[in-house]
């Protein structure tokens, strides 16, 4: 098992309804010197968090106490840019399990659904009435359901269905990764490479 | 069926198709550095493998190396860490090390192409989004994280699911002073910055057939920037030309062979795109970007255009120019800038040099400018003094670096402090990306010589 299997979720959501949200301010290249996956969680929107003297930006609101939860809704195109899978790391590290977004940047969405990380896209419309349901009261909760793909607010009872391809489904919820599936593939692969031309 | 070129690369590399569920594709050439790779070096050793096939991986230092004093011992312990669990990784599986002070070493996506690691038809993954690049050479390459890194060191194959194919054709004849960067820059202001997520995209039309394999580097490179997989350009007799005889290409018999495969490398006349575009060359004019996504990008002589003509909603667009300092709808032309940045694998090769020499030849490095010339390898550098290009780089009164990823991303020293603007010919204007509270203006490197010699945002038609 290379991750925690994810079933279904229930919890409060931090609310980030920016756009173009890039790897860059999820996680700033030079936090990326580690050669372990350790501590990046620490570091996770580290500008946006965090003065240059270190102290913490009152106004963000991973900064605001009332927000918090293993969901982070975030505004359309999220994860634009890099392929470092820090930038999933940091996301999983702070503690979250789920993105939710109308729109992702491709390798920033593969990259959670390898380490285990759900991401949930949205329509534009259930994410505006997900943003205001939580900015009315913070202690809304989102239901996640992995097997029936849905995404619920409680508050209202609005449910949208997610896709997801039945492998990496089937990976989440079994808590199996790519490499998993790969191994038993080996003379296939051999095989393969014989028939290369370079 | 008729096949796009994106289609018959992919397909004949695929291994197995999982029903509602990915490929598993066969990767030809992987490119390893010292940021991405570690963690999946751990990762196997945890699980108990080893790297497959090891001759298939070429790691290269680029992205913390210093870009001067390359002979002495590393300064930052942890960027010092990285390179060295990068070369010892190599050693410990027999993996080709370029590390620091290499003949060849420099930026993974430049000394892949100079090598011949890069080859038309292969399939080519690195831990880095910029491995696009490799498509001008009709390969299909991008990049991975660093699961998929571990991937492919120890089975040589990823799961993706086959994207969607996207042409984008722009024809007729580029004016003076416009670029490969310059057209990279228009698309994607056009597009936006998520506008080919989920694509691979194949360039087409009379531009990129008459461009240089250094220019299709250019544009291939920056199609990460519209959010696409990767783009790729069809093979031609440039780009054999280009790859013919280099070190690790194939020769005598095996290259016969692999031609015969090359020249069957271009989209069937009837192919059918999910997208497609099309855009006049005759419409582009020197670019440079205003706000912090390189979608925000516009005519050099036009206004920066105002909130309802910008995707991402006001909220997003207000953010974006507060932080660059900037107002809407005024115009970026004489804005004063403190940096110029000319390197990256978007624009650190040898006709991206000419090309800024060709306007500060014989004038003078403005004096509130502080610039980086920071070539893409040490081949690079070396044509670079060759070709007497240093000369005239000394005579203006600017200093060669070595080579490296540099203030593209600031892993290394060379950041732009908070609030200082710097014209930079690399590839993402995101916050704080070239250092801490940084404002990034991308731009050719034409347009990058023009600010270097004035201190400000000039009009490089002025200057040829």
């Amino acid at each position: 098992m290379a991750y925690d299997k994810f079933t279904t979720l229930t919890s409060t959501a931090v609310p980030m309804p920016i756009e173009n949200v890039d790897t860059d301010q999820i996680i700033p290249a030079r936090f990326l010197k580690a050669t372990k996956r350790e501590g990046f969680g620490d570091n996770l929107f580290r500008d946006w968090r965090y003065n240059s003297d270190d102290t913490p930006k009152a106004d963000f609101v991973l900064n605001n106490p009332i927000y918090k939860g293993k969901i982070l809704v975030g505004g359309k195109n999220f994860g634009s840019g890099s392929s470092r899978e820090h930038a999933a790391w940091a996301v999983y590290d702070y503690g979250f399990r789920c993105v939710v977004s109308s729109f992702f940047a491709d390798i920033f969405k593969n990259n959670c659904l390898n380490i285990g990380v759900l991401p949930v896209q949205i329509s534009p419309e259930f994410a505006n009435e997900i943003f205001e349901a939580i900015y009315a009261d913070a202690n809304t909760e989102l239901e996640i359901n992995l097997e029936a793909q849905t995404i619920t607010l409680l508050s209202s009872g609005t449910q949208e269905s997610f896709v997801i391809n039945n492998y990496k489904k089937g990976n989440m919820l079994n808590g199996f990764d790519d490499i998993d599936y790969l191994q038993n593939m080996k003379r296939e692969i051999e095989t393969f490479t014989e028939s290369r031309p370079f | 069926m008729s096949k796009s070129l994106f289609d018959k690369v992919w397909d004949s590399h695929v291994v197995r198709s999982i029903e509602d569920g990915p490929d598993v594709l066969y990767i030809d050439r992987h490119l390893i550095h010292e940021v991405t790779s570690p963690v999946a070096f751990v990762g196997l050793e945890g699980r108990g493998l080893s790297v497959l096939y090891p001759e298939r991986t070429f790691a290269v230092a680029d992205h913390n190396t210093p870009t001067i004093n390359q002979h002495l011992p590393v300064q930052d312990p942890l960027s010092a860490n990285q390179l060295k669990t990068l070369e010892d990784n190599a050693n410990k599986y027999g993996i080709s090390h370029w590390g620091l002070g290499h003949q060849n070493n420099g930026i993974v996506h430049v000394v892949g192409p100079e090598n011949g690691i890069t080859l038309p038809g292969a399939t080519i993954v690195c831990g880095d989004s910029h491995t696009s690049t490799h498509g001008a050479f009709g390969a299909i390459a991008f990049g991975i994280g660093t699961s998929e890194v571990e991937m492919v060191l120890t089975t040589q194959c990823i799961m993706q699911p086959k994207p969607k194919k996207m042409r984008i054709s722009v024809n007729g004849v580029l004016n003076k002073a416009v670029t490969p960067k310059d057209v990279g820059l228009y698309i994607i202001a056009q597009l936006t910055t998520s506008g080919a997520t989920g694509y691979f995209v194949e360039y087409a039309g009379d531009v990129f057939e008459n461009m240089t394999m250094e220019g299709r580097m250019t544009v291939c490179n920056l199609s990460i920037e519209m959010g696409a997989r990767g783009g790729m350009i069809a093979p031609d007799a440039k780009t054999f030309e280009y790859i013919k005889g280099r070190p690790k290409t194939p020769k005598g018999a095996d290259w016969d062979t692999a031609m015969a495969y090359w020249n069957t490398l271009k989209t069937d006349d009837d192919a059918v795109f999910d997208k497609e575009f099309t855009f006049n060359a005759d419409d582009i004019e020197p670019m440079i970007t205003y706000g912090t996504n390189p979608g925000m990008g516009m005519g050099i002589s036009n206004n920066i255009p105002s909130a309802n003509a910008v995707e991402g909603g006001k909220a997003t667009y207000d953010k974006s120019l507060a932080y660059m300092g900037y107002t809407e709808n005024e115009q970026m032309i004489g804005k004063k800038i403190d940096y110029v940045f000319i390197g990256s694998c978007t624009n650190g090769r040898i006709e991206d040099f000419r090309a800024f020499a060709s306007i500060v030849k014989g004038r003078k490095k403005a004096n509130n400018v502080t610039a980086w010339l920071v070539p893409g390898s040490h081949i690079v550098e070396e044509k670079i003094k060759e070709e007497g290009l240093l000369a005239i780089f000394e005579d203006a009164g600017f200093v060669l670096r070595e080579p490296g990823c540099s203030a593209c991303l600031a892993m290394n020293d060379d950041k732009v402090p908070a609030g200082k603007y710097a014209v930079s010919t690399s590839n993402r204007n995101f916050e704080g990306r070239q250092g801490p509270g940084s404002r990034t203006l991308l731009a050719s490197p034409l347009v990058a010589a023009a600010a270097a010699v004035t201190g400000l945002v000039t009009d490089p038609r002025e200057f040829l």
